[in-house]
Formats: structure tokens, sequence, C-alpha cells
């Protein structure tokens, strides 16, 4: 408070982030204190702990952010998993709770709808569905031409109905549930994948579900809706210090590079939904983070005539969005991914970076030959994925590299295939995991690559499989003698998610399951029994 | 109709009506123990020393570097408890151990300013340990005889004479897995001491009577010296009826000892590798059917793994025993049971309490038998309904069996179950790889404690000068809706609107001596305490009324319908409002409050000779369940599930439905993919719960939940012994996901020729289903397979189960009677 001369530390405003239309500052935080509880020391209690590693969703928040990669886009409520993230990276953010978006007097139609449908029970999940199912109830796109307009206002219910007045028709648990798309969207164009982040073990979903389906558009006057139409605030520059580490944000690549050969024992983070559970679960502390998830250099997308380059510091969600298809293999990963809440910090880089050997896009990305660019101070070089990972989460990244992008050859493959085999469909981690990029051309197969995952100390490609079917008719019999080698790439192993048995029959059956979606459509083979 | 169920003219019960608490909880207002903390000053944090053996003699424990580590305030162990050193009822459970039982037991606690300042004071803590051969697996427990407490045995008929007689015999074994709560909000209790030395913790407790005597016999307090309190939880499904008690002590010590408040939240990870779980069951079995497939002769033995100490594992076997039967007519019976002590967390009540233990058994040996008595599993699980004038292995007729059948036809008939069928036969035929099923399934469930001394409730009415009303009751709200019915049942027994009744947070010193909310008892029992109450309150009203109105006083009527106004037949045709009679009724110096007491009358049980009328009455319901099976991978989905579920005259439409659709997803988490794996290597981390996280124990999420999803309450089922005519629901619905679990057996089956037998492990994870399909497959091209059903000719006996011949009752069960002058302690539910 006392020096003499001016610092930067006091010309620039005091770390902050707007919380449901408040300021408030970082005092007495470390660079691992959670969003979650400093939001609850705020006060702020909606939002709970239930797993501190982002599986259940108890702890999601809101956060303003851009829509798309410039500011005329807007910004997108997006949920995600407060547990997860430094509270330091929020600075200059603007967030919103489950309090903030309504009260018990004045509830958010999300909130009104859970309410009414008996969508809690216990009520400690809720907070977190609350701002998972709002952030969907935002989504740019979402409403489908028939998605009432208007149905609820904000406000004009005080309170719950009390008995007599409460049985609302569409409430009657007898009645007809809510038009569907599929089993995934609502007629209102709700994508139950918004919520693969949270669980509840109370209500077995149902009324949740009606809930979502219930929700019309925003109404004209809402200001959520209404802030949808600015951009999302600039990422700051931070630098939080406190008596056990700093915090910083870098603001470009430079300023990686920078901080990171003044500080060579900093641990990057981009998304941090890997680095909050090391923090949370496994009892890790860093002395330095650096934050790397807004660093423009990181978060390229661009597509060419040879490839397409996916920026590092993209997430899931925004490649997902930003993508819209584009590459088949990728737009099936996309939803089997962990969770939305997770899509929406997880970054393509951060997913490479881990080493990961189930990593759930490097089995993908190595049947599309995607190629990893790792920037230096000395500039960028190109490592193909193949010969990217070397051992169990290690790879040939120096110490003084970071993944910059990831580029996925073009001309892609005709024939693709994600073949994921996790206990659970929704929000779950692969015991195997396999990507399929097939040309085939008049029925024979020209090229084949095969990604591998949870097979090894490292994602592999199946090479020995790709032989066997490169130069062959894809037939019925051609699959099964190469779903016969495909059983043997690899050293699987027994664990709780599966057996090594297991893992090694999964492979070959996710061969002849290629073949069963796609054989017929690309051979002229004999019909088959 | 009785008195205690019938309902006046528009009751508020049966009003569908949101969870009282629905606003707070969709705003983040409502509030449970954990956010206490960020309300109350000064608080320190606590933090376990777990020791990562699963079993081991402690040696040395020095506590002194902890001291070292800034902001560790105090280090509690052994030395610290003033009073009894154990934090169950049993005197088996040592609150600060000197041999560690499991692979992260606890044997000291830091207390810190900060989380962070008493987790790296727990690690600082140094543990010496000689380790000890441990005790993982059920089945080693078996064969090295490592049993605990009683060994039950219901016995009913000549087995042996009906296995002489016996058409068909059929032997197996059957392992099943047991089942993490998974409560949301993970175990907390803060606890402080006032000026006069009060010892208040508020707790997330579904038996706040049992935490007070705990914290109580822990401090060396009598039970007056200390309160507890429960917000509300954040779900609790068995798993906060017996843990919370030493986790509250170890916070009242800390109180005690330091002069804060302390807080003691487990993590996710701590709440897994520590508390107890639903228990998982081995069972060896014989069954003789006629030449029709109709039960002659049942003789199992089951064996729940306890974990490391009793808990109430006993009252747990005596409800699996008592469910094997479940809905069907077994004349001749024997059914032992013990209990497993193996190294592992102590298993404890979960949802079920043993029903669905006792439940799964009989219907996996149908779902394996049917093949094999040339039956389709429908018709054969339909044949063996019980019947009327038909008693239970234990001797209790089963009051209402006729609502099993006509449950099974509204589900048949709403389901369009034989149109569904036949589309599935066309289905199956025209797709090599995947393969649907559709299984129907019932439900009977007992409702009351086994015990009968805990089927008694308390509550407190008071009703203030201006005409509001507060509440209070004994029992706990977990979100299954008990507080909202509660407060129907006051509004409809004072006749005042909803909106004129407060409920008050549960504690000890308002209502003593409650009972745990568990055993699906909670409506019932405190619903009958706070009618109680109310009617010894408008019972003095009346008087006051009656004499206004000019009527006698059984003229005089309340009413809900009327706003509240009071009003008699004949007399003036005067009408008063509540408020103004409540006024009157002050003035006249008429006692406005009451305590109100209810006990379930009509109950008897020997737990020695496991006979008896335990229940009040029973819950009935089926579910019919359609899957669809990818033979590539074992992966499946819910296609469609109907149900029709006995509520009796729901007391809240809403709230039953919830519980139904939500016990249903949990039984359904439980069979098919919930998976508690415990490291059963000889590696040094040996005992260890490997699936201790989200991330590896998965729960059913939206995936998992049914497509279609139909729920109807069945009609004409009011039910005479309880409150207002409804029936209990909290724990019933979860076993009606024994539809899944042989739906998946019955698309498995597909895959092989007609009449193949299928062995489903339990949980039915895809890799399980898939190996499912495998044995089908195998059965197509002629390969035997391990581990199936033994069918035995005409007259052999089967493979008679060990039969186990311990005393019924155990002397450890006795230990508890002296001091609590109860029966033995946790023979509850």
């Amino acid at each position: 408070m006392a020096s003499k001369t001016a610092t930067v530390a006091e010309l620039v405003p005091a770390p902050a982030a707007i919380v449901n239309g408040r300021s408030c500052g970082f005092g007495g935080i470390s660079p691992q204190t959670s969003a979650l509880d400093w939001l609850r020391e705020q006060g702020l209690t909606g939002a709970k702990e239930g797993c501190a590693e982002g599986e259940c969703g108890a702890c999601s928040v809101l956060v303003a952010r851009p829509a798309g990669d410039h500011d005329e886009a807007g910004s997108q409520w997006t949920a995600i998993n407060a547990c997860l993230i430094p509270a330091a990276s929020l600075d200059g953010q603007e967030v919103v709770t489950a309090e903030g978006l309504g009260t018990a007097s004045q509830m958010h139609p999300v909130q009104y709808e859970m309410a009414m449908r008996g969508g809690s029970q216990c009520g400690y999940c809720t907070p977190g569905f609350v701002c998972s199912m709002a952030a969907e109830y935002y989504r740019p796109g979402r409403c489908g031409a028939d998605t009432p307009v208007g149905d609820y206002v904000p406000g004009s219910s005080a309170t719950l109905p009390v008995e007599g007045e409460s049985a609302a028709a569409d409430l009657d648990p007898n009645a007809p549930q809510h038009d569907s798309l599929d089993h995934d969207h609502g007629a209102n164009g709700f994508d139950l994948h918004a919520l693969s982040g949270n669980l509840c073990r109370c209500t077995g979903y149902r009324p949740i579900r009606d809930a979502a389906y219930a929700l019309g558009i925003p109404s004209d006057d809402d200001a959520f809706a209404d802030r949808r139409h600015r951009p999302a605030p600039d990422a700051v520059p931070t630098r939080l210090k406190a008596a056990t580490g700093t915090y910083a944000r870098a603001a470009d690549l430079s300023d990686v590079f920078t901080l990171r050969s003044e500080h060579p024992e900093a641990t990057l983070v981009a998304g941090s939904t890997d680095w909050g559970v090391e923090v949370n679960i496994r009892g890790v502390r860093a002395p330095f983070v650096i934050g790397i998830d807004r660093v423009p250099e990181l978060r390229t997308f661009e597509i060419g005539d040879s490839s397409i380059e996916l920026g590092a510091a993209l997430t899931l969600s925004e490649l997902e969005s930003r993508l819209d298809g584009r590459i088949p293999l990728l737009a099936e990963v996309f939803p089997q991914f962990a969770s939305r809440l997770i899509r929406n910090g997880a970054t393509i880089g951060g997913n490479l970076g881990t080493g990961s050997p189930i990593g759930d896009t490097p089995p993908a990305l190595l049947a599309l030959e995607a190629v990893v660019v790792l920037a230096s101070p000395a500039g960028d070089r190109e490592v193909p994925l193949a010969d990217y990972f070397t051992g169990y989460r290690a790879t040939v990244k120096a110490a003084d590299e970071i993944i910059r992008a990831v580029r996925v050859p073009l001309p892609l493959s005709t024939v693709t295939g994600f073949h994921k085999i996790a206990k659970r469909r929704f929000d779950d981690i692969s015991s195997v995991a396999v990507g399929f990029a097939l040309t085939i051309d008049d029925g024979v197969v020209t090229k084949a690559r095969i990604g591998l995952g949870g097979v090894a100390a490292t994602p592999i490609r199946a090479r020995e499989t790709e032989a066997a079917l490169e130069g062959q008719p894809f037939t019925r019999e051609v699959a099964r003698t190469a779903a016969a080698i495909m059983r043997r790439e690899g050293t699987p192993m027994d664990d709780h998610r599966a057996s090594a048995a297991y893992r090694s029959t999964m492979l070959g059956t996710a061969l002849l399951k290629l073949h069963a979606q796609h054989g017929h459509n690309t051979t002229t083979e004999e019909a088959s029994a | 109709m009785s008195h205690l169920s019938e309902r006046p003219a528009n009751p508020v019960v049966g009003q569908e009506i949101p969870h009282e608490s629905a606003a707070l909880h969709v705003t983040g207002a409502a509030l449970y123990t954990d956010d206490l903390v960020m309300r109350t000053r000064d608080v320190l944090h606590a933090h376990p020393v777990q020791v990562p053996h699963a079993h081991a003699r402690v040696t040395a424990l020095r506590t002194q570097p902890a001291l070292a580590v800034p902001g560790v305030v105090r280090v509690l162990t052994a030395a610290d408890v003033p009073g009894v050193n154990d934090a169950g009822v049993k005197h088996d459970e040592p609150l600060f151990p000197s041999e560690v039982m499991y692979f992260g037991h606890s044997v000291a606690w830091v207390l810190g300013e900060t989380l962070e300042a008493a987790r790296l004071g727990a690690a600082a803590v140094e543990v010496d340990v000689e380790p000890l051969p441990a005790i993982i697996d059920v089945k080693d427990a078996i064969a090295a005889e490592s049993f605990q407490g009683a060994q039950p045995r219901v016995e009913r008929g000549d087995i042996e004479a009906a296995f002489d007689a016996a058409a068909h015999v059929f032997s197996g074994e059957f392992e099943f897995a047991g089942q993490e709560h998974f409560y949301l909000e993970t175990h907390c209790a803060l606890a402080l001491v006032d000026e006069n030395g009060q010892v208040f913790v508020q707790s997330s407790t579904q038996h706040p009577s049992e935490t007070q005597e705990i914290v109580a016999h822990v401090l060396g307090l009598a039970s007056h010296e200390v309160t507890v309190q429960c917000l509300r939880m954040g779900g609790g499904f068995g798993g906060k009826e017996m843990q919370p008690h030493g986790l509250a002590a170890i916070a009242a010590i800390g109180s005690r000892l330091t002069g804060r408040p302390v807080r003691l939240r487990l993590s996710r990870t701590q709440d897994m590798t520590m508390t107890g779980k639903r228990h998982g069951f081995h069972s060896q079995w014989r069954v003789a059917f006629d030449a029709d497939g109709r039960l002659q002769a049942l003789d199992a033995t089951l064996t729940a793994d306890g974990g490391w100490s009793l808990d109430l594992s006993e009252p747990v076997l005596a409800r699996a025993l008592c469910h094997i039967d479940n809905a069907y007519w077994i004349p001749n019976a024997r059914v032992n049971g013990r209990i497993a002590r193996t190294n592992k967390t102590s298993q404890t009540a979960f949802r079920g309490f043993g029903g669905p233990q006792g439940m799964l058994v009989i219907e996996d040996i149908l779902g394996r038998c049917a093949p094999l008595l040339g039956l389709d599993p429908a018709s054969l699980r339909r044949r063996n309904f019980y019947g009327p004038g038909q008693t239970t292995p234990y001797g209790q007729p089963v009051r209402h069996s006729e609502r099993l059948a006509a449950a099974w036809d509204a589900v048949t008939r709403t389901g369009d179950l034989d149109r569904r069928r036949a589309e599935i036969e066309a289905f199956n035929a025209e797709h090599p790889d995947t393969k649907r099923a559709i299984a129907i399934t019932p439900v009977k469930f007992g409702i009351s404690f086994n015990l009968t001394a805990f089927n008694q409730a308390g509550a407190l009415v008071h009703v203030y000068k201006d005409g509001s009303v507060l509440i209070n009751h004994g029992g706990t709200e977990m979100g299954q809706g008990l507080h909202t019915k509660m407060l129907q049942v006051a509004a409809t027994s004072l006749g005042v609107p909803l909106s004129r009744v407060r409920l008050a947070p549960t504690r000890t010193d308002k209502v003593p001596n409650t009972s745990a909310t568990a055993a699906s008892s909670g409506a019932d029992l405190n619903g009958g305490a706070v009618k109680n109450a109310c009617e010894q309150i408008t019972d003095r009203l009346r008087n006051v009324a009656a004499g206004r109105l000019g009527v006698h006083p059984s003229d005089v009527r309340f009413g809900a319908d009327r706003g509240g106004i009071i009003s008699a037949i004949g007399g003036t045709g005067e009408l008063i409002p509540w408020d103004e009679l409540v006024h009157q009724a002050y003035f006249q110096r008429v006692q406005l409050w009451a305590a109100g007491f209810y006990r379930t009358e009509g109950l008897h049980w020997d737990s020695a000779t496991m006979h008896g009328s335990p229940f009040k009455y029973f819950a009935y319901g089926v579910a019919a369940t359609e899957v669809e099976v990818d033979g590539f991978t074992g992966a499946n989905r819910t296609r469609r599930v109907d149900i029709v579920h006995d509520v009796g005259d729901s007391l809240s439409p809403l709230i039953d439905i919830g519980q139904i659709e939500g016990g249903f997803v949990q039984g359904a988490g439980w069979l098919t993919l919930e998976d508690l794996r415990w490291d059963n290597s000889d590696s040094p981390t040996r005992g260890r719960l490997a699936t201790q996280a989200a991330s590896t124990y998965k729960l059913p999420s939206f995936s998992e939940m049914p497509e279609e999803f139909n729920v109807t309450l069945l009609e004409q089922a009011h039910e005479d012994g309880a409150v207002y005519g409804g029936k209990a629901v909290g724990e019933p619905p979860l076993m009606l996901a024994f539809s899944v679990r042989e739906a998946l057996r019955q698309a498995a089956a597909a895959f092989g020729p007609q009449g193949t037998s299928i062995d489903l492990a339990s949980p039915a994870t895809p890799e399980a289903v898939f190996w499912a399909v495998e044995e089908a497959r195998a059965a197509a091209s002629g390969q035997p397979d391990d581990g199936h059903v033994t069918a035995s000719s005409n007259g052999d006996h089967g493979v008679v189960p060990v039969q186990p011949h311990g005393p019924a009752r155990h002397p450890e069960s006795e230990r508890v009677v002296g001091r609590q002058a109860v029966e033995p302690a946790g023979v509850r539910p």
C-alpha cells in the first residue's frame, strides 16, 4: 500500500469476478482454491461438492463465454464444473449460480419447471442441474419450430402452488410424456446430453427430463438471454500471488514461454478438467500455475485444402460446434467424450497433453492420421500423432514445448467409426476405444487406419489389422480374419473397468460391428446368411 | 375403515403437491449441514488419518509431526475419548481402533484451521503397523469360517419329504455384489458446545436419537446433555442410519476439547472408502418344483458379507431371510443365514435392508430354472404367486395377496405385453446381432421394523394464538418427501389450509427417543404421531366450538376444504374461522399444543425362532421392462418400463411417483451398473476399494433412464392399518428393478437356442451381459458351460447347502440389552 512508485499491480484493478451481478474479489485464496470453494466462501452455497472430480455436476455454474471466434458472435452461457477450475481463472469473468438465476419468490423458468414437476427430491444435485439446464435453455439455436414462446414468465408465480390449485393438467404423473424428437432430444430442441454430466441419485431422471422438454424459449425481457448479444468478457492477464503459490493467466504464446522460462516448475492448465482432479483427489499442489486456455495462438480453427487445424485450447464443445460434422469420426466421438460439462472445459490439446492411454480423442485422431503441432520459442514442429506417445503418460514433447494445434489431413476416409466400450453410455471412461478410418474403393479396402485406446501403455495403431485389411475386399470373411488379428493387438490389462479378456474380445467385435454397419454399403459381396 | 386410515372430505393428503422445499432446492437456498459452516465463525476442520492396510495392528502412533504443520490445532486419538471408545451399539466398532480392520480405516483425526492444514497434518501423522492376514472375499471368509453375529434360520414344513417327492430339483450358487449409497451429500457433522456445556451437533443423520446416544456415550455424558439436529440430508438411502454416529462423535470430541465449532465433512473418496454399503451376499441353494413348475421346497444358505463389524448386519440378514419368498408360495422352506466377517467397510442399511438381497436369490433361481422347466419365466412366476389364506415361511398371513395378480394383470394390459412380445420375436428373428426381451417381475415387501420396539414415533404440534401451526416430528427429511407428507397430514387432521402449517427441523430436544427414519416407515409412524397430536388439539377445540355453536362436540366439523372454517351439524348455522376459534380457546385457557404418539398395533416377532408377524402389511408392485442388447459388446438400453405399484391411498402422489421411479432406477443401478471392486490380490493394496470415486463407480445417469417410463398407482388400494390409508413407498420400488436384470437375461438367452438357461453375474454390467450372450452362443454350438444350475433327476435331493449351526442369537447381539433395555440391538427392520 505504501510503496513509493506505482507498480503494475496497483494500476490494474484487483482481481475480481462478477458473480450474480456483484463484484467478488479473490482475497485469501491460493492458486489451487477451486471456484466452488471460493463461491461457497462468498456465501453462495447453492453449488455443492458431490465428487470433486467433475463427474456429478452438483457444482455446476454458468459462465459467459464467447459464442464464436469473433465479438459479433456474442456470448454463450456455458455450464462448467466449478469444483475443477481454479477460482483465480475466473478473474474478470461473469458467473451466474443457481442463486443468481432466481429466488424462491421469483423463480427462473428452469427452476419453476424443475420444482413443479418433482425434479428435486433431496435437492442436493438440483442447483447444478438447474445451471446445466439453463445453459441449454439459452443455447443459441436450440429451439425447435414448435417450441412454445413465453410459456412461463419469470416471477409470474410468486410461490409454488399448494393444495387445491396444485394439479395443473400437464403435471399429471399419468399424463402422456412430453414429445421428443428422439431418445436424447426434446421437441423444444433440448439436447439431453446437456445434462450428461449431472448425476441425481433420487429421481430416476424422468421428471428432470420432463422439466427440460417443457421449457419454452426465453422471453423478450429475459436479462440472461439479452446478455448473449454482447461479447463475453475478455480474458485478463491475471497474476494472483499467494503464500502457497501463483496463478498466472498468459496473455499470449510469448507470455507462456516467458513465464515458463522464469518458472520452469510451472504447471500449464487449460480447461483444468484433469488438473482439478489431481488437486482435489490426489492432493497435488503446484507453486506456479499458468492458465493457457484463452491464449489466442492456441485457439486457431482453420479449414484448409489439405488439412483442418484445430487449436489446442479449443474446448471439445467449441470443436463440436465449429466443426459441425465436418469430420464425421470426431462428430461420433464428441457426444461420447465425458459430459457436456467436461467438454465445456476440456481441450483437445489437454486430452493429448496428459498422454493418458485411455483418452477418447487419440484413437480417433490416430485413425485420422492427425499431426500434433508443437510450439517452442524456437518455432513450430510437427509430429505425427502415431509417433507422439513414447510410453505411459510420456510423449516426445520437450520441456519447453507446448501443443499448439492438431492438424487433421484431408481428404478424409470414407468409412469411419468410433467404438467406445464403457459401462455407461453417458460420461464414462473407456475400457477400450477404437477409431476406424477406412477408404474403400469398389469394395476394396485401399487404406485402413485404426487407433486403439485402453489396450496398451499408450494409444496405439492396430497396424497388423490394418495390413490384414488393406488390399482386401471388405467382406464378412475378411472382417472376421482381420478381427481375429485385431483381438491380439495390444496388451490389455484386467482392472475395475473391464477384464483383459473382454477388452481383447471387444477389439475384434468392434471390427465385426463396423462391418455389420457398413459392409453392405461398400461391397457387392454375397448376401450373408 | 379404521379411524387411523379414514380421510375427511376433501383432505389435503392425496393432493399432488411439489416437495415442500422444492423452491429452495432449485434456487440453491436449501441448507444442508455443510452449508452451515459458512454461517459459523471460527470453525475447525477435521481430517482422518487413514491407514492403507486391510488388516494390521497399530504398534505406534506419532502425532507430534502433525502438530508441527502450520494451522494444525489438535490431533484426536483414543486417549481423548472421555467415555466409551465405540461408534456403534455393539461394542465391536472402536471409534479410534488399535487394530486396522479395513483398508483406509481411520485411527486418528486431525483438527486444523483450514481443511488444507488438517489434510497436511493427517499426512504428517506417523503410524507404525504390523500387517496381519486379511480376508477380502466372502468365499474366502466362508472357507476360513470367519463369521460374526447371529446365524438365524427360517424353517417351515418338511424339506426332505418335499425334495423326495419333487418332479424337478435344481441346485446352484449365486454370489452378488453390494452397492454404494452415493447419496450426493457425503457425511457431515458440525458440532459446537454452548456456554453451559451442552453439546449441539448438526448432523446428516437418518437417526438423530441414536446419533445423540452415541455422541453421549463417547463423551461420557447423559443424553440430555447432547442435542442433535438434522435440517435435511442430500440423500440417505440407509447410509446415514448407523454410519453418521461415530463421525458426529469425532466432531463433538473436537469441539469439547477446543471449545470451537468442529466441522467434519467426508470427501467423496473418504465417504466411499470409510463408510458401509449394501451387503453383497453369497447364496447356495436347491429348489424343488412339481411337474407343473410349482415351487415345492427351497433350501438355501445365505451368507451376508458384513465387513469388519456387525453394524446392522444382523437385522439386514433377518430381513433377507424374511424376503426370500418374495411373492411366491413356498410350502417347505429352510433358509439359513450367517454373516461373514471380512476386512472391508462395515456394511450397513441400504434401501430395502436385506429384502432386495433375499428376493434377488429367488428371482435368480426362477430366471435360471424357467428354461430348464420348459416354461416362460413370466408364467413360472405368475403360477407361484401367493393365494388367499397362505402364509410366509415365517408364519405371517399374506394379506391382500390378490393385489399381486391385480398389478400383474394391469401391467400386462397397459404395457400391451402380448403384442410387444410378438413384435420382439419378429425383431429378434431379423436381427442376429441385436436382441430384445421383456421381463415382468413382482414385488412383495413387508412394512415395519422387524424389531417391534422400533415401531413407535412421536410428534410435537403447536398451534399459536394467531392460528398458525408449527409441527415437529421424529422423522428426518432426505429427499423422500416425508416432511411434505407430514404437512399434509397435519393440515388434514386440523382441517386447516396447508399454508397455515409450517414444519421445524428435526431435533432431539423436540421429540425424544425416536426411531431411525428407515424401513420405509417414516410416514406411517410419524404420520400416526402427528395425527394423534393434532387430534388431541382438535378434541379440545371441539368443545370450545360446541359451546359457541350450541351443538354437541361430536357434531363439530373441522374442514380444510372450507379454508379452515369450523361448522356444525345442526345448530344455528354459524361458521367459525379457525383463527377465531383458536383465539377464543386461548382465552378459555385451553392447551393449544400437544405431544403425539403412535405405536403400530398387531405386531409380534420372535427373533430366536424367526417366527411371527413382524409386518403391519405388505407393499406390492409389478414391473415389466423391455431391453435391447448389442451382441457385439453387451451394451444395452432400457427401452420401456411399465410399473403398477401399490402405495395404498397415496398421501402425496407426486412424491410417491418420484419414490417409485427413483427407487426403480437405483435398483437398476445396483443390478446392472454399479460395480464395487475390492482389490483381492496379494499386492500391498490388498483390500483397497478400487472403485472409490464417481469416475470409477458409475451410477445410473440420464443414459440409463428408461426411454419410456410409465408408472401407475394401483387403484382401490386403501390400507386400513396406516395413516390416512397410505402405504410405505421408500424401499419397495427398488426391487421392481429385478425386471431389468431378468430382461437382460432373457435377451442374452435369445442369442442361443430356445430353452437356454443363462447365468448372469450381478451387477449385470455390459461385460457381464456380453459373457452371458457368449454363454448362449456356446449353447447353440453345443458347448457346455461351467457354473450352471445343476439339474437333478427325479428322486435326487440335489446339492444340500451347508447347514450352519451357530446360535440364532449370537452372544454379541445380547451385549446391548443391559444398556438399552431393548431387544437385541440393531434388530431393526
